[in-house]
């Protein structure tokens, strides 16, 4: 065994040193990842006169004023508020996808129906279909139903499984789990919404918490769907708070706009932190599975 | 933004043709009066469309009724007050013949497509490559990597991002620093858009994931028969790793390209939502934005998005018929 490892020495040596390259290599890589989110930290906390002027990523002292200023929101509605509706309208959004994905999921991965293939295939094209070519008749059709300025266009298209690419996720997922166990529940007499209430769905919760997380996530961030339909303050979320901010160009208002990106950001990283491996998962299974 | 799953869409219809075939041919069956055992194809089907109904109501009324209306729209006049007017084919010449900032906003959006989508995916390769031959912390880095995919999306790093490419933010002072003066970057016709490109390549980790599974799948016995027959890192890249990950980076840059076409958030807070400096960030979806929403001219943007529609379906076809040549399929070479 001695005499192995002596034989194999130099050329592990040199895998070590291609090792530690590689290991430099990302964490140079990381850091300039990184570096965004580190600077709107630190921003967050500088005083105003520091906040574009100082070349040090550091501030001189915690300005948490910034953070006490971006407490009071925006024209009179107040940043627990710009947070609330940003909340009602992420988390409708989930509870929709949750639903109305999964159902169409079980029909299509189990169930049988004409024009199941064209009716498949369709629905896999309205993935790849650009947001845009709805965009203006949806408008005219929620503004007829009075409901612009409020968080049903947002909220109402999720109940009925718009997001294709969810669908398609849970369709994908559902074709993995063995068939007996629903031909099982089918001898002991279970019809369709039996089996897929008892035996299908609990076996799918990995692929409804990646859909909620993921809905959660774009819903949140989403600004060009909140950009047409909301228009009076209190209806903000706080992705269209910071939008108005866009065209300030006062220095004063820098430090609190960035310490309200800084609460903007916060529930996906922690979302992030908590639930990385589904995330990158689901990721990774959306381009091979199937 | 509809994270997609393109690679599956020729593949999928295919194989789920032929079992619903097989249960259409099975349910005639059912049909006939000694096909006893089951109940009548009709009642067996209730239960799908019962758990079909949502789905098919928001493709009816959300999806295809929309899209037949923008269609129509997109021949009349309409600010969404006074019933739309016929105006024939008047919106579409008037893109093609005398819109300067419409063919601005395509150039533009071309130009953006053209670098970031390459430039991503090189970076995400190189990355899911390197992090392949790690021993340890692979999927530390895999998880870091892949953070700014989630939040790249949002307002708050376009804003970040906009702070940090400005006149005396980081990216200059830095570049000034080796004696490079260009000044901010947000506030140049020349650099903006390069700007908005660089953000899109901050999130290289969603493709770069994707790659990273490919890679594993990739039956390690293949490099192992390359190493005796004598090859080398090169050889091996080239004769084995590409081609068995073809699939792969072709439904990477379907995905990527057809995402890139829709930026939004980013041009929209350098610019303010304009589009500037001067014209340069004018995206295609920030100018039909402008035209639809800002001056209310739907009838217009309903031309642009079917355009933008028609644009995409186009690049779509486009790289699905050069993937024949270069996409390698293992199971359908018998192999």
């Amino acid at each position: 065994m001695s005499v192995t490892v002596l034989s194999s020495h130099h050329g592990r040596r040199r895998a070590d040193r291609s090792h530690i390259a590689l290991h430099i290599g990302a964490l140079a890589v990381l850091a300039v990842l990184l570096y965004p989110l580190a600077w709107l930290v630190a921003t967050s906390f500088k005083p105003a006169d520091e906040v574009l002027a100082s070349l040090a990523l550091l501030p001189s002292r915690l300005a948490t004023e910034n953070y006490g200023t971006a407490a009071e929101g925006i024209e009179g509605v107040t940043l627990l508020q710009l947070f609330g509706n940003s909340l009602t309208i992420s988390l409708g959004a989930v509870l929709g996808n949750v639903l109305s994905c999964s159902l169409a999921a079980y029909a299509f991965a189990r169930l049988r129906f004409t024009m199941r293939g064209p009716l498949f295939a369709f629905m896999i094209a309205t993935i790849m279909l650009p947001h845009h070519a709805v965009l203006i008749p949806q408008y005219i059709v929620f503004n007829q139903l009075g409901m612009v300025n409020t968080f049903w266009p947002m909220v109402l298209p999720k109940f009925l499984a718009t997001d294709a690419f969810f669908v398609f996720l849970i369709v994908q997922f559902m074709r993995g789990l063995p068939r007996e166990l629903d031909e099982a529940a089918k001898i002991d007499g279970c019809g369709p919404f039996r089996i897929f209430a008892r035996v299908v769905l609990p076996l799918t919760r990995p692929a409804l918490i990646t859909t909620a997380i993921f809905t959660f996530i774009w819903t949140w961030n989403d600004f060009f769907t909140q950009l047409i339909y909301l228009f009076e303050p209190d209806k903000y979320t706080l992705t269209l708070a910071l939008r108005t901010f866009v065209d300030t160009s006062s220095q004063s208002a820098y430090g609190p706009m960035f310490a309200m990106s800084v609460f903007a950001l916060l529930p996906i990283v922690l979302f992030f932190l908590a639930f990385q491996r589904l995330l990158v998962e689901g990721m990774a299974n959306s381009g091979l599975k199937g | 933004m509809a994270n997609t799953s393109t690679a599956r869409a020729t593949s999928a219809p295919a194989s789920e043709a032929a079992p619903s075939g097989a249960q259409r041919a099975g349910g005639t069956g059912g049909r006939r009066p000694y096909g006893q055992g089951r109940p009548p194809v009709r009642e067996r089907q209730g239960a799908a469309w019962v758990f079909l109904s949502p789905w098919v109501l928001g493709a009816t009324v959300l999806t295809l009724l929309p899209m037949a209306v923008s269609l129509y729209l997109s021949f009349t006049d309409y600010n969404l007050f006074d019933p739309p007017s016929w105006v024939g084919l008047r919106n579409y010449t008037q893109m093609f013949t005398e819109d300067a900032r419409l063919y601005r906003s395509v150039g533009n959006t071309l130009l953006y497509v053209f670098i970031a989508v390459p430039l991503q995916l090189a970076l995400a390769l190189a990355a899911a490559l390197a992090l392949k031959s790690m021993r340890r912390g692979r999927s530390f880095y895999r998880s870091a990597f892949y953070a700014p995919s989630l939040l790249g999306a949002s307002m708050s790093i376009a804003l970040v991002w906009r702070a940090i490419f400005n006149d005396g933010g980081t990216v200059d002072n830095l570049l000034s620093g080796v004696g490079v003066h260009i000044g901010g970057w947000v506030n140049q016709p020349g650099w903006a858009l390069l700007s908005v490109a660089l953000l899109t390549v901050w999130q290289f980790g969603a493709p770069m994931v994707i790659f990273l599974a490919g890679l594993q799948q990739i039956p390690q016995e293949m490099y192992e028969a390359a190493a005796v027959d004598g090859a080398g890192p090169w050889r091996k890249f080239a004769s084995i790793t590409l081609p068995m990950l073809s699939p792969v980076l072709f439904f990477n840059l379907v995905l990527q390209t057809i995402q890139a076409f829709q930026v939004f958030t980013p041009a929209f807070a350098i610019s303010s939502g304009r589009g500037g400096p001067a014209d340069s960030t004018l995206f295609y979806t920030l100018y039909l934005y402008e035209r639809g929403f800002t001056s209310s001219h739907m009838g217009y943007a309903s031309a642009m998005a079917w355009m933008l529609l028609l644009a995409i379906g186009i690049v779509t076809a486009v790289l699905f018929r050069t993937s024949k040549s270069w996409v390698f399929y293992a199971n359908e070479e018998g192999g």
